[in-house]
């Protein structure tokens, strides 16, 4: 199978949704202009540095028969449009009673570990997540990247699409032809037998590469990944759980409220799974600071290989020591 | 009859209908009948009205918290709006938005809104799909003083003339931001200024005057249709009643002779417009009651539509949550 980037299968997905269905049109502040070339600027438009206003335009013409893709570049910048994601995106179809669809995706980069500082390096997905009336996406690899856009982009609800910074520039085998992912279905990345370490989006691979390192002791690994968080496939983390007895949660958001939090208790809430369970979960996540600068502050910030090794080891001898597994 | 004067007595029913409904809403929830907050429309009537007369089936528009003025304008059926402000599963929401969030996107009325000016970025994306569409059709934003203090306000002006939308953005200065007056929160009166600022049109109009109110939207609908992008439209015009009421109206600190002056006759949108229709003979004192009277009797069936009609059950809550 052929190895391309995230960003060149996210470009790929744009290209063959563009194709497939001419209602879809895409907007932002940075030009696009392999898109632009190929299907005019009627429908690739790059917008004045309003986000609120051309969030609420991807809204509006969602209602009115068009699935706009909208780009707000990094997540820092929905923030200044959080009245339209919040207060309209999120409550509009339910709101009016089901009146209407609302086919818009929202794309924007998200994460830290390229030195961007505090506010370009934020994992806020968990706050997305609380609002009832989003999808929310986050893939780990080139192919559920352009699996899940296109998924996403003819899904027929408000969704947004993280796009970790740090993956851009991975490659990895993408299947050629209409590649779709289903929304809400996580992928298991490795199976094993002792723990399940749920990795979200760059924490995936660290995840498989602890893996790879303790798997030379005789310790067996499964990597689960979510690839979506709304809806969260509950099932088929708890029945990886099931399996190993033991769970490791691994992101770079702070672990309060986050998407780590969310996953631990729809573990520990299902009767069978917490009977199951061998030792208490355990969750890897940054520091509850913003990301700083510097990359020794920064690495010492964001999780890190030898922190999913130390939490796997705790939840394997079965007592946590310290108790303090997020900082 | 004549078209004209079909249409000009259809006007005045829906300017009347308008003030009955809302008068009867505060009535409904003063007797707790019907729940929540209620922002009534008393005095602002020809806005909508003359706004909606120069607008099509298919144009779109998005509203305010004080949207029942609105809907009633669009189109919307009083039996479903009523329905809705008490709560019940043949609401336009089925029971889930009440008086804020009234919508019926079968007639192009993209929803009531209870954030000030978030009603604008929506209405300018269905500008850009009416553009799109290529159909000649519009869209039009009603919003209040108030939001010409919020981002989207100037965010969405600038980028409709950027890209030339077949936008109306009709604002209803009813001079007052909820509790405070606008001249408190603001340094300049003329909100059509503005429109050159964003390199669009600006008009400030009589917005008691309903037909003033249809012909500034007629030339501004025009505009847009053939190309021409949005216009900024300042209608004049004044909130009879308190900002809200939830149990019981806010106070209202205004001074009773600033109320006689904007509830006499010569400012009053429908006793004036009664006066023009009468003083070219087109409607009698008799035509006005018989008016009167068919709007009392379809609020008093709209009432009894909408007490009929089931709560929503509860095992329904989740419904419409998610598009399949």
């Amino acid at each position: 199978m052929r190895e391309i980037t995230v960003t060149q299968a996210l470009e790929e997905a744009m290209i063959e949704e563009m194709e497939r269905d001419e209602r879809v049109i895409t907007f932002g502040t940075v030009r696009a202009p392999a898109l632009a070339n190929k299907f005019g600027d009627r429908r690739v438009r790059f917008t004045p540095i309003s986000e609120a206003a051309f969030t609420g335009i991807g809204l509006g013409a969602a209602g009115s028969g068009f699935r706009p893709v909208v780009n707000w570049g990094m997540v820092t910048f929905s923030f200044v449009a959080m009245d339209q994601i919040v207060n309209q995106a999120s409550k509009i179809r339910y709101m009016f009673g089901g009146q209407a669809d609302f086919p818009v995706t929202f794309r924007c980069t998200t994460g830290g570990g390229i030195q961007l500082a505090a506010q370009h390096s934020q994992s806020p997905y968990s706050m997305f997540m609380h609002l009832a009336g989003l999808k929310i996406i986050l893939p780990s690899t080139p192919a559920d990247a352009k699996g899940l856009l296109k998924s996403a982009i003819r899904d027929n609800n408000p969704t947004v699409f993280f796009e970790c910074s740090r993956l851009a520039g991975v490659t990895g085998p993408v299947p050629d032809g209409d590649h779709t992912v289903p929304i809400g279905v996580a992928d298991v990345k490795r199976a094993g037998r002792d723990v399940t370490v749920v990795g979200l989006a760059y924490y995936v691979r660290e995840a498989l590469a602890v893996a790879d390192s303790l798997a030379k002791e005789g310790i067996s690994i499964e990597v689960v990944d979510p690839r979506t968080l709304v809806p969260m496939d509950a099932e088929a983390i708890r029945a990886s759980v099931r399996r190993t007895g033991r769970l490791v949660v691994v992101d770079e958001a702070p672990a309060t409220c986050s998407a780590a939090s969310e996953i631990l208790a729809l573990v520990t809430e299902d009767p069978e799974t917490f009977r199951a369970l061998e030792a208490p979960v355990q969750r890897v996540c940054a520091a509850p600071v913003p990301v700083p600068y510097s990359p020794t502050l920064e690495q010492a910030a964001l999780p890190d290989r030898a922190q999913i090794e130390a939490a796997i080891r705790r939840v394997l001898e079965g007592a946590p020591t310290g108790g303090q597994t997020c900082r | 009859m004549s078209q004209e004067k079909t249409e000009l007595v259809e006007i005045l029913r829906q300017m009347i209908m308008i003030r009955e409904f809302d008068l009867l809403a505060v009535e409904l929830r003063k007797a707790k009948r019907i729940y929540g907050a209620l922002h009534p429309y008393v005095g602002e009537e020809a806005v909508a009205v003359g706004v909606c007369a120069a607008l099509r089936p298919t144009d779109r528009i998005t509203s305010t918290h004080r949207g029942h003025g609105h809907c009633i304008a669009k189109g919307a059926d009083i039996n479903r709006m009523m329905a809705e402000l008490f709560g019940r599963a043949d609401g336009y929401c089925k029971g889930k938005g009440g008086s804020m969030h009234i919508a019926d996107f079968a007639i192009g009325m993209l929803g009531a809104n209870g954030i000030v000016a978030g009603g604008m970025p929506i209405a300018c994306g269905a500008a850009l799909a009416a553009q799109l569409e290529d159909q000649g059709a519009v869209a039009a934003c009603f919003f209040g003083d108030g939001a010409t203090g919020e981002g989207e306000f100037h965010e969405t002006l600038n980028i409709a003339s950027l890209w030339k939308l077949p936008l109306l953005f009709v604002c209803e200065n009813n001079r007052y931001g909820a509790g405070n007056a606008v001249e408190s929160v603001r340094p300049e009166a003329d909100i059509s200024l503005h429109a050159p600022a964003y390199g669009l049109p600006g008009v400030s109009v009589d917005g008691n005057d309903v037909l003033a109110v249809r012909e500034a939207t007629r030339e501004a609908v025009e505009r847009a249709r053939r190309g021409g992008g949005p216009t900024l439209l300042h209608c004049k015009t004044f909130r009879w009643l308190f900002h809200a009421m939830r149990d019981v109206p806010q106070p209202d600190m205004r001074s009773a002779d600033l109320l006689a002056q904007w509830r006499g006759r010569e400012r009053d949108p429908i006793a004036r417009f009664e006066g023009v229709l009468a003083g070219r003979d087109l409607v009698t004192a008799a035509d006005v009651q018989a008016i009167r009277d068919r709007v009392k009797r379809d609020l008093a069936a709209a009432v009894e539509f909408a007490e009929k009609s089931p709560y929503p059950d509860p095992k329904d809550l989740l419904v419409d949550m998610f598009a399949g």
